[in-house]
């Protein structure tokens, strides 16, 4: 069994020219200490889809999926308290802006310990303890002070280690990080992403990367998705996705990275679809 | 003044300085920052010097004291053959216009309010008596060398999307037919596809008006792919400075080594030696 199947899933928003749909038909499925990796350029879909597991997107948004298991269990016939007792626990998610998605008036220890009373119920001392050892387990150096900082005072990659502690604090079995590095220098980059995968492997929890970065990719996943305009264009173990693209997309993508380039300039996707017109997919809007 | 005397140097920078000073408190002294620590290059016409570095390493600090938005501590800064009076007041137009800047974030550099028509027709406006019509030419014409079209020029900014606005900005620094383009970080906040347009567009560009670019990236794959030398900057000095060729084969500071370590590697041999080590982990 998967630890996350979703099946058929559609997002769709209204807009003052009818509803859009951000998300067309995507199923994608997560196993036991799997790492998946969702790529595509903004607009794909890609964020939106795992908004859409965690609950987190606007009242507004219209979404349905013939199944959405986690563990087996349907997170579409949840009641609201009943999801928000999985969401942070079991299913943790890690976010693009550290910075923006730390609250700036509070200090970071009163954040992760807010995480520990809620899902957990430890009383205060078990709670600064647990605190201090997530800040070791991310590197944080001088944990027990750092519990009083606050967020504008440690650096942007300070501010992802205490995310990830947040994210990790009760052991979830499911972490979903949403480019957790795209605001970082290339070396805090390197750094981070060690973190994550250190820490994936020593829980054995299953790990989805959203990211446009096909390095961080090739760096990290066992499986890929590829996304564009809400659609799924391919799924593939990551070896065969780089090795041997199938979709049309994916070869273009592949062909956009400068490493990869020929000649003096780069193929571009657009220039890509306009050599074999009936392959560039649709957009995803509906009537 | 002897030794400029190649004609084909763009742009030279002798050990150039720039302090910040921190305010102090009560009971606390003022601190001084050193952003840049003395650099110094030269760069030829038409050619490419990608800047590399970590955020706070004070490229950007750099590149405006390039553009003349900040004015140099000390040093000297040489362009088309002429040292720059960098104090305020005695800038002229003319260097002023030799020099453009295109920066990072192509949402926060334009006016939400301004139609890009304007956008472009500003700079005539300022520093040159056209009419407006034939500003108007000229916006249309250079709207349609950077690829987008005439029908664009009415339209605001918020109606473009990444990729189109950092168009419009690198159509904005050539409305004055500078030689020299200071591109900070300039496709950093576009998609990868998106990406390979606008870099394609700038070689376009630097091709038909033989532009010189200083390129400040922290994305070495990026920089391999457009550079034809490259400076690596840590803590407000330059580490490393040669060639393209030079630097990425030979990495000499240790910086630049754990630079090149850290970028993600996405050729096929390296993601089958990560999976191998992976497996023999797990099975361990």
């Amino acid at each position: 069994m998967s630890l996350l199947q979703i099946d058929n899933l559609i997002v769709e928003f209204e807009t003052s020219t009818g509803w859009f749909r951000a998300v067309d038909g995507v199923s994608v499925s997560v196993d036991k200490a799997e790492v998946l990796a969702i790529v595509g350029e903004s607009g794909s879909g890609k964020s939106v889809s795992m908004l859409a597991v965690m609950g987190l997107l606007p009242a507004t948004a219209k979404i349905t999926a013939d199944r959405m298991l986690f563990e087996g269990q349907d997170i579409q016939k949840l009641s609201g308290a009943e999801r928000r007792k999985l969401i942070g626990k079991d299913i943790a998610m890690i976010f693009q802006e550290p910075v923006a998605s730390l609250n700036p008036c509070f200090t970071v220890g009163f954040q992760i310990e807010e995480v520990l009373r809620i899902h957990l119920g430890l009383d205060k001392k078990a709670r600064r303890a647990r605190a201090i050892e997530l800040f070791k387990l991310v590197g944080l150096p001088n944990a027990e002070e750092r519990l009083h900082a606050y967020p504008h005072q440690m650096s942007g990659g300070q501010c992802q280690r205490v995310m990830i502690a947040i994210a990790i604090a009760c052991d979830p079995k499911l972490l979903i990080a949403d480019e957790p590095t795209t605001a970082l220098d290339v070396t805090i980059q390197k750094q981070i992403l060690d973190l994550i995968m250190d820490l994936q492997a020593r829980t054995g929890m299953g790990l989805i990367m959203i990211t446009h970065d096909m390095g961080v990719v090739a760096e990290t996943a066992d499986r890929v998705v590829v996304q564009y305009k809400g659609r799924k264009m391919e799924e593939a173990d990551v070896l065969s996705l780089f090795e041997n693209p199938q979709s049309n997309y994916t070869k273009a993508l592949l062909a956009a990275l400068p490493e990869n380039a020929t000649g003096d300039r780069l193929t571009t996707v657009s220039a890509f679809f306009d050599g074999n017109p009936e392959a560039a997919p649709s957009a995803g809007a509906s009537a | 003044m002897s030794d400029i005397k190649t004609t084909d140097t763009m742009l030279e920078v002798r050990d150039i300085k720039r302090d910040y000073e921190l305010p102090g408190g009560f009971m606390k002294p003022k601190k001084t920052l050193h952003a840049v620590k003395g650099v110094s290059f030269k760069l030829e016409r038409g050619k490419t010097l990608a800047i590399v570095g970590e955020s706070g390493c004070g490229k950007s600090t750099l590149a405006r004291m390039i553009t003349f938005i900040d004015e140099p501590t000390s040093g000297d800064l040489i362009i088309d053959g002429k040292k720059m009076d960098t104090r305020p007041g005695h800038l002229t137009s003319d260097m002023r216009q030799k020099v453009q800047i295109i920066f990072q974030n192509p949402y926060g550099s334009l006016n939400p309010r301004q139609k890009i028509g304007d956008v472009l027709g500003e700079p005539l406006a300022i520093n040159t008596d056209l009419s407006a019509a034939e500003r108007r030419n000229r916006a249309t014409e250079m709207l349609i060398k950077v690829g987008l079209g005439p029908e664009h020029y009415n339209r605001y900014p918020h109606m473009f999307s990444g990729g189109q606005r950092q168009r419009i900005a690198i159509a904005r620094a050539l409305m004055m037919n500078p030689k020299l383009l200071v591109l900070d970080e300039p496709v950093s906040a576009l998609d990868l596809s998106v990406q390979a347009q606008v870099l394609n567009l700038l070689a376009d560009l630097q091709d038909e008006f033989n532009l010189t670019y200083v390129f400040i990236s922290h994305d070495l794959s990026v920089v391999r792919y457009i550079a034809d030398e490259v400076m690596v900057m840590y803590f407000g000095e330059a580490v490393e400075y040669g060639t393209r060729d030079e630097v990425f084969s030979n990495p000499k500071h240790e910086y630049t080594q754990t630079l090149f370590k850290a970028t993600p590697k996405a050729d096929v041999e390296s993601i089958r030696a990560r999976i191998a080590e992976k497996k023999a982990a797990s099975a361990a």
